[in-house]
């Protein structure tokens, strides 16, 4: 079954047809309430995020609620010591559903390189995750990656765990340009 | 240049200081544990000393040292003299038992956390500290994780961690860096004997 697209005209009147799950899903995703537990370093590329730079405001994200009651996605920011795991855990309970989790960068994906008594290796051991986002810290933009895939599952309704993809690397060009010149470049004068 | 300050310690504690150590301004001096507290006084108390600024307490663990296994350092400046000192002592026999020394909180009030943080990394008790509790670990930690013989891999969480099948994914974390974690003075070296002390 083809579907078409009208657009309306300012002198125009009509109506929409549409699923109420489409409907709410598509109300959900451009009206994130965020939860920030911020617990390292990776908090400065989380302010960078939401600070007018990147702004995830953009994306409808940019309300901030200090209580889980009141908050639809958990950001959880940084290494989870053991010490916190029950903290972490009694917020996530709070929450209301349907709630979303996003891991912001390495530590709290699987613990990173503290591989030993004080972190959690990755905080999937304590509560589901939907998006995990790699990096140390991981850059605004593959941030952003993240915050659309939550608003994918959101819209579509797959609670299926993905991962954000690492993009081309910077500095594979750099590392271009000081190798050594080849034999036709010396032929070139 | 506190050479001065291990003469005086030398002149007063005699036999009790065990060994003395000077290097480009670097001035260390070993003490018996029973001395410790009398040479943290007179390091203090002494006008031509004057160390009255409390730097930093740590313990460092010599696993196959027979007597003395945790060696305690204490670090002092003085502001008005400006010179600065490391004094240590040796607890504790092999097992790690009776690592017992006077605390010096008395003399010094910053070290009360330092000494905490010494207990709870590596077990060392300090006798006549006011509230020897741990201070980064949870109380229900058991055992001191920075002790040589604590597993490196052991863990002891607070919260009972998801099953496979209660999450429905894999939640095996794949090593970062390989064996050795990228380093050749890592756990797989000191399993094959390295560190000795």
């Amino acid at each position: 079954m083809a579907t078409t697209t009208k657009v309306l005209q300012g002198s125009e009147q009509g109506f929409a047809t549409t699923r109420l799950d489409d409907l709410l899903g598509w109300a959900r995703k451009y009206s994130l309430f965020n939860y920030p537990f911020v617990t390292a370093c990776c908090g400065m590329e989380f302010m960078a995020v939401s600070s007018p730079r990147y702004d995830f405001a953009r994306f409808g994200a940019e309300a901030p609620r200090f209580s889980p009651r009141q908050s639809d996605l958990l950001w959880v920011v940084g290494t989870i010591s053991q010490r916190q795991a029950p903290v972490l855990r009694r917020i996530y309970e709070q929450m209301m559903e349907p709630r979303w989790v996003m891991a912001f960068g390495t530590c709290a994906s699987c613990g990173g390189f503290y591989d030993n008594y004080t972190t959690v290796p990755g905080l999937d051991k304590i509560i589901p995750c939907d998006v995990y986002v790699p990096g140390c810290p991981p850059r605004p933009e593959a941030v952003f990656d993240g915050l659309l895939l939550i608003q994918d599952k959101i819209a579509s309704g797959v609670r299926k765990v993905s991962v954000v993809k690492p993009r081309q690397d910077p500095a594979e060009h750099l590392v271009q340009i000081n190798a050594k010149p080849t034999k036709k470049a010396e032929k070139n004068p | 240049m506190s050479r001065i300050a291990l003469e005086t310690l030398q002149a007063k504690l005699g036999a009790k200081v065990v060994e003395t150590h000077s290097h480009v301004g670097d001035d260390t001096a070993v003490v018996t544990p029973d001395a410790w507290h009398a040479a943290a006084l007179i390091l203090r108390d002494d006008p031509t000393l004057d160390f009255d600024l409390f730097v930093d307490l740590c313990a460092v663990d010599y696993p196959k040292r027979e007597n003395g296994r945790f060696e305690v350092v204490l670090h002092m400046y003085s502001t008005t003299k400006r010179h600065r000192i490391r004094l240590k002592t040796r607890v504790g026999d092999e097992e790690g038992n009776g690592a017992e020394v006077d605390s010096v909180v008395d003399v010094w009030m910053g070290a009360n956390w330092f000494e905490r943080e010494t207990f709870d990394m590596m077990g060392v008790v300090f006798r006549g500290h006011p509230d020897l509790r741990r201070i980064l670990m949870y109380p229900e930690f058991e055992g001191h994780p920075l002790r040589k013989d604590y597993p490196a891999q052991r863990t002891q969480p607070l919260v009972a961690y998801r099953t496979e099948e209660e999450a429905g994914m894999i939640l095996d974390k794949i090593a970062p860096f390989g064996g050795d974690e990228g380093m050749a003075f890592g756990r797989k070296w000191y399993e094959k004997g390295g560190g000795a002390s």
